[in-house]
This record gives structure tokens, sequence and C-alpha cells, in this order.
């Protein structure tokens, strides 16, 4: 011992400091180390279709786990749909006992379940014990706490906090590996907050802890069906997308397999949230507290190996500084400690799969290949195991594979800007809109970017924040839906008039209009003087770029007009048209009510008119409640436009977040045959009360009447290039539409074929799908037509995550 | 007297080079004010506060290795006595208590018979800390055993006497016997922006000091921000200062982790910048072996090994030592022990 001691306070070295995993081998043992689904409340046999899960810091193979087919999934999927009834009947509070059970239980077993974890995915122990873990219990308190508030559902869904919404139905939900139990919990705990059951496949890496969830599910009695866990790789979650017995798909993972799911599920009337990836960037100013965004980087690129969508994997910082800061970061990564994830002092573990060692290691040869400098510490690794040293490629090129490419590794890349309007550049010149971490000591400059900047979460002078408090998800190609927070809850619920079988009848398709060739053997008509409907793009009147017109039948089969035929380019001209218009979205909430205010106002004058033109395809009587009703619901969405709030969060912390409801963007939109006026407009007024700029198909069997909407547009002080219609064919304009990569949403309220087509056509940039379904609503029934529906999908939520405190 | 004093001193600072990311660096000098020094500070209180939250559960040291670090934490240490009912007696138990922390038992289970210090006898504790009236009996119950005497100066704890008695009070310290003084800053200057008033005033102590080794106390907790406590780090290290202390220990709130972080960014920075090394030392409210391990963790991730010797981190701590003893007793036994075993000073 003696010469020992001496020999180590003369070092100072930390020494081994290992975490005991005896219980949990034991645990592994007990359970024979092997796994079955857990199906209807009971296990299942492990078969023959079977796969290791194994520890990446060590290669040992810690249990064989049953690999799901169809058949298996099929019975989940029966076995919740059996559930749902049940555990809907159950009141409130009823469900909250179960959350605050399950919550408790992961508590009591915290040490074992964030070991586990820890062999499982290869993650430190600290990691998972002091923040995977403590949040997935939080999740589950959180999410308690709603199923108390929600109560019960009725006939107007959960009247108190969520009127007129009841739940989605049955789940099935994919998670990642990066973080198996709380991806779990986020996905998990606000399903059966919201009365859904569940089947849920966690990822092939790292089943064990979610099959370790199950067994203490079942030990509090949670009922059989409700919750239901599967395992297996890619071919058990197609399964899982494709089965018709789920009313909702919630997938985390990449962005790749988000494409996949958007287009399976397209024909269905499937809800679907994504959550994708990223490549978020971690903004430096030169007024930042250096010393502290050192160590954001440690928590933001350099947590969990690295392995997190939200990662801050993408450094930008002001010119001014970057040397410094970049000297300030190498000599921290000299610091940190790689090794096994077991050990407590340890700061990085390993890698989850050869798999993903492998491309991050081609990636990081890439990016010096094309021209980065690479600086990784001069710590050793572990002789086994997959364990990878913090890298830092500097001199990087917003054109490198590095800085476009999601890493998925401890690898940060980094570049420089000069301005905040250069960093507000690079930050968005990305596919990607996971999260941003902006670094200034000067609250304008940072509150300015977080504004900014195209990202779901903002970390003001912070990164990695959680809470489920919290709205946590993406923009852009890093996918749609919330986790977290009053909005998170919103996934896993829809309006109740949705699930009215008398509403959900479909919408009878219409035959698309001929070619524009007038039938020789029609009477000439007389228009009075010659009155010419053009498209409408940029706020000005457009001929259609393909020179033809169609005509236009009345109700009684008269030819009432000519209407522009639309094709791509119209689209193209329009879409850049309402890209150009993005000021809308920055100008103030009542000065949009303003302008809403005026179209009405100018609805009003016109009346009469309106009325005669709308009439000729409805009829006068319909004519004259659709126009009334448009009026009243312009005044609507004027009242709205400064309404419809965000709201401030309160995570256990001394910060706020600001949950921002912010414009989608530019949006297209489908609209209905039924009421030509009041459905287009329906579709249109949400989308620019809350700062969209759209692109509208009107009718195609009643475009001639998009002359009478311009002009009322022009009166109103509608800045050119927010509204804009082409007319034309609704499926090619729309799939046009719905595959622009410049488009933020797609908006289908046609029949069930065109809410497949956009939702298929989404896929390129994976923009979000607005849609009936194919089913009808009734546009004059407020209840369906107008409200927070629309206005939902017309706004996504940012969370700027603002601490405070000198 | 003097020539023992300096030869103390030498002995006391002996050590192998220090370094900072294998540069070497010198000993503090005074340098000329840089005020955009001063005014560049950028201090996130919350980001240091979530990184300071997370030290103690980043790092984890045990067994051998956990008794290494506590022994080198007891050479770290400055025993302390700053009560209003010291008395000569009292201080020459505290003086013995430094002379010989542990008992032999746990020496002789540690196997650490042979560990001392440069010009030390045996393991000792860093250096004892009394009031100036108790200088010249701790240098005497202290001598032969090679542990310096600091003396708490300059109008401690609050430094609102005149200036020049203030300096004459450190020169009397010196007189007396004192190898060490730890002063107190103004409190005001920093509120009121006013460095260069700081920065005479630390250069004026760090003059009367001579030979002496100071470390400065800047009064985190009267300070407030964390901001401020960069600043007159700044400054304090700009005027010469050895050492930089948070806190008199008779303020609201004393030695913090967030506090000390601020400090140790600092020192770091000013050691990039000028290739100078400066000491930390933190005062106060640190009682127990998990805390001793805690700061030790923060200087070597923050700064490096050189910042783990005494030359350069000092604890200025009462009640540690005891439950120090009470950890090492249990690794030497296996037995979980009691304070009542342990002699007090």
């Amino acid at each position: 011992m003696s010469s020992s001691i001496v020999e180590k306070f003369q070092s100072m070295e930390y020494g081994p400091a290992p975490e005991d995993a005896s219980e949990v081998t034991k645990w592994l043992d007990a359970h024979k180390r092997s796994f079955g689904h857990y199906i209807d409340g009971e296990w299942t046999a492990v078969g023959k279709n079977a796969f290791d899960t194994k520890n990446p810091a060590t290669g040992e193979v810690l249990a064989k786990v049953a690999s799901a087919d169809a058949n298996d999934v099929d019975r989940a999927v029966k076995a919740a749909r059996a559930a749902l009834p049940g555990w809907q009947a159950l009141s409130g509070h009823q469900r909250a006992r179960y959350l605050y059970a399950l919550a408790r239980q992961v508590q009591k077993h915290a040490r074992r379940l964030a070991v586990l974890e820890t062999l499982d995915n290869g993650k430190s122990i600290r990691e998972s014990r002091d923040i995977d873990i403590p949040l997935v219990a939080r999740h589950f308190y959180h999410h308690a706490g709603w199923a108390q508030l929600l109560g019960d559902c009725g006939a107007n869904g959960f009247e108190a906090e969520f009127p007129g919404y009841a739940p989605v139905g049955v789940v099935g939900q994919i998670i990642p590996w990066n973080f198996p139990l709380l991806m779990f919990a986020w996905k998990v705990a606000p399903a059966l907050a919201a009365g859904c059951t569940v089947v849920i496949k966690p990822a092939e890496y790292t089943p064990l802890t979610a099959l370790a969830f199950a067994e203490i599910a079942h030990e509090i009695g949670l009922p059989k069906g409700v919750l239901n866990v599967v395992n297996g790789d890619g071919r058990t979650g197609a399964a899982i997308v494709e089965h018709p017995g789920i009313d909702k798909i919630a997938f985390t993972g990449s962005t790749e397999v988000g494409r996949i799911i958007r287009k399976a599920t397209a024909k269905t009337s499937k809800q679907l949230s994504l959550e994708l990836g990223g490549k978020s960037p971690f903004v430096v100013f030169d007024d930042a507290d250096l010393d502290s965004a050192v160590e954001g980087l440690v928590d933001g690129i350099w947590f969990n190996q690295g392995q997190v969508c939200c990662a801050g994997s993408r450094l930008l910082v002001q010119e001014r500084i970057a040397e410094r800061l970049y000297e300030k970061i190498r000599a921290r990564m000299e610091t940190l400690r790689i090794g096994s994830p077991l050990d407590k002092a340890i700061d990085i573990g390993a890698i989850v799969d050869q798999v993903q060692y492998d491309r991050i290691q081609s990636l990081v040869a890439t990016g010096i290949a094309e021209g980065a400098t690479c600086y990784q510490p001069s710590v050793d690794l572990p002789a086994h195991g997959l364990f990878f040293k913090p890298t830092l490629l500097t001199g990087v090129a917003p054109s490198a594979t590095v800085a476009q490419e999601e890493i998925f590794g401890p690898v940060l890349v980094a570049m420089t800007f000069r301005t905040p309007a250069e960093a507000i550049e690079l930050a968005n010149n990305t596919t990607y809109g996971l999260a941003a971490s902006i670094w200034s000591e000067n609250i304008n400059v940072a509150l300015d970017v977080a504004a900014q900047v195209k990202a779901g979460v903002v970390w003001v002078n912070a990164t990695n924040l959680f809470d489920a408090s919290c709205g946590f998800g993406g923009y852009r190609e890093s996918g749609y839906g919330r986790e977290g927070g009053k909005e998170g809850m919103y996934e896993y619920l829809e309006p109740t008039w949705l699930q009215d079988e008398l509403h959900s009848a479909p919408v009878t398709t219409l035959p698309e209009p001929e070619a524009p060739i007038g039938d020789p053997t029609d009477a000439p008509v007389d228009f009075g003087i010659d009155r010419t409907v053009k498209q409408y793009i940029g706020g000005k009147q457009a001929r259609p770029d393909s020179g033809y017109s169609y005509p236009v039948y009345g109700r009684d089969g008269r030819l009432v007009g000519e209407a522009p035929l639309g094709n791509r380019k119209d689209i193209r001209n329009a879409v850049e048209a309402a890209r150009a218009a993005g000021k809308w979205a920055k100008t103030s909430a009542h000065g949009r009510a303003q302008v809403l205010y005026f179209i009405a106002e100018n609805l009003v004058q016109r009346r009469a008119e309106i009325i005669a033109k709308l009439a000729e395809f409805v009829g006068p009587e319909q004519a004259a409640i659709e126009l009334d009703d448009s009026i009243e619901r312009t005044f609507t969405y004027a009242a709205w436009a400064d309404k419809f709030e965000g709201t401030v969060h309160n995570p256990p912390a001394r910060m706020v977040t600001l949950a921002m409801k912010e414009a989608i963007g530019t949006i297209g939109i489908l609209a209905p045959d039924e009421a030509p006026l009041l459905g287009l407009l329906s579709l249109v007024l949400p989308a620019i009360a809350m700062g969209n700029t759209v692109i509208a198909v009107p009718s195609e069997r009643t475009a001639t009447l998009m002359g009478e909407l311009y002009q009322v547009f022009d009166t109103s002080d509608l800045p050119g290039g927010v509204v804009n219609l082409v007319a034309g064919k609704a499926s090619e304009l729309g799939k046009t539409l719905a595959e622009h990569d410049d488009i933020d949403a797609i908006w289908s309220f046609r029949d069930a074929a065109a809410a497949a087509m956009v939702k298929a056509a989404s896929i390129g940039n994976l923009k979000q799908v607005f849609s009936n379904d194919g089913r009808a609503i009734d546009w004059f029934d407020p209840a369906q037509a107008q409200g927070r529906w629309f206005l939902h999908h017309a706004t996504q939520v940012k969370n700027i995550w603002v601490p405070y405190g000198e | 007297m003097a020539a023992k004093q300096d030869e103390l001193i030498k002995s006391t600072m002996a050590r192998t080079p220090v370094t900072l990311y294998g540069r070497e660096l010198a000993a503090n000098q005074r340098i000329p004010l840089n005020l955009d020094w001063v005014e560049e500070v950028r201090v996130n209180t919350s980001a240091v506060e979530r990184r300071a939250a997370t030290l103690g559960a980043r790092r984890s040291v045990k067994k051998e290795w956990q008794a290494a670090w506590l022994l080198r934490a007891i050479t770290c240490m400055d025993l302390t006595t700053l009560s209003g009912d010291d008395s000569a007696e009292r201080v020459r138990r505290l003086c013995a208590k430094a002379r010989r922390p542990l008992q032999d038992h746990i020496v002789k289970a540690l196997g650490i018979e042979e560990l001392h210090l440069a010009g030390r006898k045996g393991l000792t504790c860093g250096a004892v800390c009394v009031y100036h009236a108790f200088v010249e009996t701790a240098v005497k119950a202290l001598e032969g055993s090679g542990i310096p005497v600091a003396a708490v100066s300059a109008g401690f704890p609050a430094g609102l006497s005149p200036l020049a008695e203030r300096v004459e009070e450190i020169r009397r310290s010196v007189e007396a016997g004192a190898s060490e003084i730890d002063i107190v800053i103004t409190r005001a200057h920093v509120f009121n922006g006013e460095w260069n008033a700081l920065y005479d005033e630390v250069a004026a102590f760090k003059e009367a000091c001579g030979p002496a080794h100071m470390k400065s106390i800047l009064g985190t907790g009267d300070l407030s921000t964390l901001r401020n406590v960069a600043r007159a780090s700044w400054v304090a290290m700009m005027a010469g200062t050895d050492f930089i202390k948070t806190s008199t220990g008779k303020e609201a709130v004393n030695a913090t982790l967030p506090v000390s972080l601020v400090m140790i960014r600092a020192l770091r920075d000013y050691a990039e910048r000028t290739g100078m090394a400066v000491g930390f030392k933190p005062a106060g409210g640190i009682k127990t072996a998990k805390q001793a391990l805690d700061w030790m963790a923060t200087m070597k991730d923050e700064l490096g090994r050189s910042w783990l010797e005494p030359t350069l981190f000092r604890y200025g701590a009462s009640s540690m030592l005891g439950d120090i003893e009470r950890q090492l007793e249990h690794f030497a036994t296996g037995r979980y022990s009691a304070a009542y075993r342990h002699p007090i000073a």
C-alpha cells in the first residue's frame, strides 16, 4: 500500500472509479439473458427469430432479444386496440395515478435503469445517472399532471384543457438508440396521459431499458394492452408503420427513415410526428463568455459521444475571436476523459455500434480530404471497445460534406463569420432545423438571432437543456410535431369531429375539367365587355405561362367565363413571389389584423357583386350565406391574429423558456370544391393571419371567382405576394407544390387521392402536410372549419431557452 | 530571523517548474494595469453555475487514489483560526495539529511515514493562518517544522482602516515572522470601478510584503456578482499578487464553486497572456473531504497538475481536516470513523 499511495500522491491521477454493475448482471441472469416482447400484459417466448444486444464498450453480448415479425406486431396492435376503450373510460385522475406510479418506480429503480442503459448503449454512467433517468422520471411526473388536468373525455373531448380534442387512438412509436429510455418516456408518457394505447419498438441496439420499463409497468398493474413493447430492427418498424390498425405514428430517428415513413403512410389517415436529424449551429459572438461557451460545447457535441440529434455540431464563431476560442477548445479537449462508460469519472463513453463508428471515421476522413484541419487530443483510448476521440475540424467551408451532413459522433466542425447577419445566414444554411445555441452577453444580439434562426429549440448561452414542460422538435427536415409541454400533448389528440363518422364521410370526387378546347356546339356567350381572369402572383395579375385558358361552367352548365390554365412555371413564379413576401411574418400581428379587417370591409363593399358571381356556381341562397360567413370568418382570423399567442414554460431552473408560435413560412393550399369562396378563405385566412405567405389553388371548377377575390385583396392593403392564386388542374399544380423544396407546408383539403398524393410528394424536403384526409368538412360549421385546429397547423412552436442571473 | 524567514519562504516555494498546457510559467510580478483586460471580462452566471453544479458529479476519486488526494489536501490546507476569542494557547494547539495532522497509526497504515513536502518533516498542513497578534506565537510554535505562518492583514476582514495603517500592519506582520500575508481589498473600489485605486492598493500591499508571499482576499461574498469577482481578480493579478483568495470567512457567502471557477478561469487567462502563474485559495465554507476532492478535481481539470501544489493552491479551512482524518481512518481500517477519535486542534 505504502509506495502506492506515495506514488499516487505525486501523480495525482484519478484512478478507476467503477460503478458496480452486479445488480444489473443479476437482473439479466434472472431473465436468463433472454427477452421476448411484452404484448397484452404478457411476455412472449424467445424463439429462433432473435438478435443479440451488446455492450459496445466491451463487445460482450448482454442478452438475446426476440425479433418481432408482422404477426407479432399485429397481436400487439390488436391488444392495444382492445385496451383502448377501457383506458379511455378511466378518469383523468385514474390515468394520472398510473403515470405517477411509473414515475415513482423509475425513481426507485433509478440506478438499475442507469447502469443497464450504460451497459447497453455505451454512454457514461454520469450521464445515464444524472441526466437520462432523472429526465425519464420527470417526464412521467409532468404527464401524470396532464392526465389529471385532462380529466374525462366527453362529447367535446377533454373539455377542461383541450376542448374539442380527443385521444388519437392506438399509437405506433419507433425510437432511436441514443437516449433509449428517455426517448421511450418522451413517447409513452404523453400518449398514455392523452388516453392513447401504445405499441412501441425500441431500437435494436438498445432494447433493454424499454424491456425493464415494461416489467415495471407490469408490476404497477398497468392494464394489459395499454403498453406493448415489441423488439426488432427496421423490418419490425415497417410492420408497425404499415399496420392498418394504428392511428398515429410517432418516430424519432434519421431523416432518411422519416422520409420512408412519410411515404409509407401517405395513403392512410395516420397522423404522423417526426423528430429527425440535425446539424445544429452553435453560434459564438465576440462578446460571449468564451470559457462558458467551451463548456457549452462539451455539453453540446461531446455529450453522449455526440450521438445527439440536437448536438451543437456546427460551431460558428465570430472571426475576431476564432483563434482564441479554438485554443480554449483544444485545451479543454485534452482534459476530457474517455474510457469505460461505467467509470464515474469518464466524460466520453463508447460509440453504440461498429456501423456508427465506421461512419464517423469515414466522415472525418472526408472532412480532412476536403481541406479541414483536424485536431484530436493526446488522450489514450482503451485497447478494446468502440471509442472515438473527440474531434475538432477547423477551416471547414460551408460547402464541405462535414458542414452539411449529420455526423452523429463527437466531431465538431468550425467556421467563422463576420457579422450577425452572416451568422444567421450560415446558421440557416442547412436543410435541418432542430436546434441552435447562441452565445453572447448582449441580450439584444442573442434574442435577435434566436428569433431569426430556423430551429425548433434555441438555447441562449446554454445547450442541450431538456425538460418535460418544454416542447422539443424541429423545423424543416428535422421533422414536425413537438414533444413535451402543452404543444407536445396535441400530438396525441385530434379534433372530436374528425372522429365522428357522419363528418368523416369522404369528399365526392368531381371530374377534372377537360382540355381547354371549347365545345364547338356551344352557343356564343355574352360576357358583356370581355372579362379576363388571370393568375394572381406577387400582387399582380399575370397571364398564365401556358398561354391557355379553360372554360368554367356554372351549375346550370352554362359557360360563365374562362380561367387561366396554370402550369409548373406559374407555381414556380408564385412560390418565388410568396418567398419574397416573407416580411409579412415580421409585420406586427396588429398590422396583419388590420389588413384582415380591411379585407372583410371590402367583401362587404362588394357583397352584391360577389354573391352574383358565386350564385352562378352555388345558387343565390348558398352564395349569400357563403359570403356572409366569409366576412365573419375574416373577422375571426383578424381577431385571432394577435391572440394565438405563445406561452412561457417554467423548467425547473432559473430560466424562462419562451414557446413562440412562429409562422411556418410559405404554404401551398389546395382548396376544396364544395364551398368555393368560404372553403378557400377558411384555409388562406388562418395561414396569413399567422404570418405565412400562401400559394392557393382554388377549386378549378369555380376558379373565375379569383377575379373577384384578388380585387378585394388589392384594395385591402394586402402586400403583394402574401396571397398568390394559381388556377389550373389541382392534381397537377398540387403535385408541383407538394414537391417544391422551397415550400414549408402543403395543405390539401380535397379528396383522399389528393391527400395521399401530397403526402407522398412532400418527402423531398419533408414539408409539413395538413389535410382533411379526404374527409368532408362542413365549411359552414365554425366548430369544424375555423379555429385552433387551423391555427395550430399554421404555426410551429419555437422554444427559446433563456437562463438569466447575474 | 530574517535570513531564516527567507530560507523558509524559498523552501516553501521550491518546486518543479510550473506549467500550463506544457508552457513553463514564471512567478507573478506586477505589470502595468491594462484596463482592456478588465473591461473585456465576460461571465455568464447561469452557465458558470451549470458547470459548477456538475463538477462534483463528473469526477470521482476512489480507494488509494482518494487517500492520496486527501493527503494532498492536507498539504494544501491553511489551518486557520480567526476568531475574536483566539488566544495564544489556542494558536499553539493549532500549530501542533498542523505539524502532526494525522495520528501515527493512520500514517503507518497508509505507509506514508516518508511522505513530506520539500523542507518539511513528515506530512504537515500547508500553513497556519492567524491574526497579526498571534504571528510570533505561531512562528515560535512552528519552529523547525518548515510550516509557514500566514497572517491576515490590511484591516482584515473589512479592509476599511486607513491605507497607511493597513500597509504598516503588513510590515509588522512580516517583521513578526509571517512569511505569508493574506490581505483584503477595498470592496468599494470594485463597486465603483476604481480600478486604478484598487491596483495601487494591492501593489502597495505587495511592496509592503517584501519577500513574503501575498494572497489577495477579494471578499467574493461582498462583491456579489461573478463579473465583479473576475474584474477584481484581474486587477489584483496585474498588481502582482501571488495568490487570489475568495473570502474572509466572515462574509454571508464564502467560497463557492461558481466563484472559484470564475477566479480560476481568470488566472488561467492571465497565465496565458503573461506567462506568469498566480495561485488560488478558496476559503470559508469548505468543510468536507468530498468538497476537498471537488476543488482539487476542478484545479486539475481547469489548470493542470501544477495547481495541486501548495505553492499554487491552498484551502482556507478549519474544520475540513477533521473530516479528512475520518475518511483516511476509514480507508486504513475499513471501519467508519468518529470525530471524537481524532485529536482536535
